[in-house]
């Protein structure tokens, strides 16, 4: 009687209210347009295309294409590359804006913090195309303002973005001069929401401010932290495609290849379907199976998850 | 009176802290300012001095010689009114879209809500990936067409996540309860009280999809064949990364001038491309961080 009239209450209120549910369609049907039906699409990783044939009578092969990528000489480099551009970013790139908030937090100056924060901010709108350009004008080998202020300096030119030991750090460091001051801010906000009566206990101990950062900043903004951290170790296999592509060239291939742009260059532009998008697929797989490892580890250590 | 007791309290060493502090954040100031300086300096400096690498702060012999060029440039030109559709369209298509989807979520009786928002998140965590999704695109027969660049990334997840929680802290459910009662349809209530009141949300998703469809490149590098449709960002890629500078206005003069200029050309090029957004910043940075916090709070 009961869960007939919850029932009744629902196709009432379903009826009432359709126009809520007509407007959702659209966007509904985007989600299941393009990105869920590229997911179906991904059984290309277990056939041989044929264009003629199209994907679903394409003949299935299993995992033919996921051996041959691991049995591929550039198995190894792509993955050690990928991880490794991807772990020297974390490495550096998590703790500076985490570092960079609490510093901020310390200013008094009203009008300081806020140019600080205004000016850091600021390079988050550059586009990957712009920020590209930025860093091969900066770097270029005879005009670039870094090597002519070397050779001032009696020094001989270095061609940067030629030696493939240098990219990983050309790509980390641009980074974290463009994203620092934005991710920062999720961190100050965090600072601003911490007990104020936890400073004055501090304060009424003697605390210096060092000891103040370390035994109440940090951890009142350890939930942020650890929820980013999740975040951040979760998509290290999803590095981005954009800047590695453009900062590739020849002479760095060897370091700068990672496996987002070989999965463009065998897919689109030699057009290797199935073998793309077995690649692609391999690559989404470790990254869930990441995210959901490393969200375990934080439920098990500490109280906070993202699920 | 406050003040006065920090004052007393503040030690030697927490001074020196606080010194320390001051000091790294300038240092991190003038590293952040000084290549954004830079570039906009070179801009405005003579095609000569910028190739003999003499600029170091401010504009070495001023002249508006790189932007005179670049208004003459036909590729420019084009891109520049490709983006500046791109943007307007896709924004308005996104921002819709977004709404669309974020207020019936917002709602407590809206019966599937949990079901819907799980089909949505999950896209975050898993992707068909870089081809099939080509294939998608292309069986619709967007390759190469404009909507390419307008549909298949119209909605951010991300977005419709911050949309869900602003609607669902600021439209309080005795509203909605009273909009009932009176007969109010859900799309009059939407368009005369929701939309109204949120404001602030909308600033956000239209400033979020609009700097993100301005700088987007990978879309139109992969989607896109013909020049005439390519966005600002595609030309840059052509004319500073890949180097190809030659064009027809340039052809007549000498080959040390020539490259003087293309070398200009590229500091002019780059301020041109991010003085739109630049330009807008200081006065959204404020909605900016609000969205992010919003979002974050819902985490």
């Amino acid at each position: 009687m009961e869960a007939a009239g919850k029932r009744h209450g629902l196709t009432r209120s379903i009826a009432r209210h359709w126009q809520l549910y007509l407007i959702v369609v659209p966007p509904l049907l985007f989600f299941l347009i393009f990105k869920y039906y590229p997911m179906l699409n991904a059984v290309l990783a277990f056939k041989d295309y044929y264009v003629t044939k199209g994907i679903w009578d394409s003949p299935w092969v299993g995992f033919k294409n996921f051996e041959l990528f691991f049995e591929n000489p550039m198995f190894w480099t792509l993955v050690k590359n990928t991880l490794f551009i991807s772990f020297y970013l974390l490495l550096a790139g998590f703790p500076i804006p985490i570092v960079l908030a609490l510093m901020l937090n310390e200013v008094r100056s009203r009008k300081f913090k806020r140019a600080v924060q205004l000016v850091t901010f600021a390079p988050y709108f550059i586009s990957t195309v712009v920020m590209v350009s930025i860093i091969m004008l900066f770097l270029a080998p005879r005009l670039g303002f870094v090597n002519v202020f070397l050779n001032r300096l009696g020094l001989d030119s270095v061609n940067f973005l030629g030696s493939p030991g240098m990219f990983s750090s050309i790509y980390v460091w641009s980074d974290i001069w463009q994203t620092a001051g934005y991710s920062a801010v999720i961190y100050l906000a965090a600072l601003a929401a911490v007990d104020p009566t936890l400073y004055e206990a501090a304060k009424v101990d003697g605390a210096s401010r060092f000891q103040k950062i370390v035994n109440v900043d940090l951890p009142g903004i350890l939930p942020t932290v650890t929820i980013l951290l999740i975040l951040n170790v979760g998509s290290v296999m999803a590095i981005g495609f954009e800047k590695i592509y453009l900062l590739q060239n020849n002479l760095n291939i060897a370091n700068s290849e990672i496996i987002a742009t070989y999965v463009y260059r065998i897919g689109l532009l030699n057009a290797n379907y199935s073998f793309a998008t077995a690649v692609g697929l391999f690559n989404s797989v470790i990254n869930l199976v990441l995210l959901f490892s490393v969200n375990a580890l934080a439920r098990r250590f500490s109280r906070s998850s993202i699920w | 009176m406050a003040a006065a007791t920090r004052k007393i309290k503040e030690s030697t060493g927490d001074r020196a802290f606080l010194f320390a502090v001051y000091a790294i954040l300038t240092v991190v100031l003038v590293v952040v300012l000084y290549p954004l300086l830079y570039i906009i300096s070179s801009s405005l400096s003579s095609p000569a001095a910028v190739s003999a690498g003499r600029v170091w702060l401010w504009p070495v012999d001023f002249s508006l010689k790189g932007y005179e060029t670049l208004f003459h440039n036909p590729q420019v030109l084009t891109g520049y009114g490709n983006s500046l559709f791109y943007t307007a369209a896709g924004t308005l298509i996104s921002v819709t879209l977004t709404v669309m989807l974020a207020y019936p979520l917002s709602r407590r009786t809206f019966a599937g809500r949990n079901a819907l928002m799980m089909i949505v998140t999950f896209t975050m965590l898993f992707s068909g990936g870089l081809i099939p999704t080509y294939m998608v695109v292309k069986e619709l027969g967007m390759i190469d067409s404009r909507w390419a660049l307008l549909i298949p990334n119209a909605v951010w997840v991300w977005q419709v996540i911050i949309a869900r929680s602003f609607f669902q802290s600021s439209i309080l459910e005795e509203l909605v309860e009273a909009s009932d009662m009176d007969g109010c349809s859900d799309l009059r209530f939407m368009a005369s009280v929701v939309l109204p009141l949120s404001k602030p949300i909308l600033a956000v998703l239209l400033l979020m999809y609009a700097v993100g469809q301005w700088n987007a490149y990978f879309d139109a590098l992969i989607y896109l064949k013909t020049a005439d449709k390519f966005p600002l960002q595609l030309i840059l890629r052509s004319i500073i990364i890949q180097n190809n500078s030659g064009n027809s206005i340039m052809d007549a003069m000498k080959q040390v001038e020539r490259q003087q200029l293309a070398e200009l050309l590229k500091y002019s090029l780059i301020v041109v491309a991010t003085l739109p957004v630049l330009l807008i910043y200081p006065f959204v940075q404020r909605h900016f961080v609000q969205g992010m916090l919003v979002g974050s709070v819902k985490g």
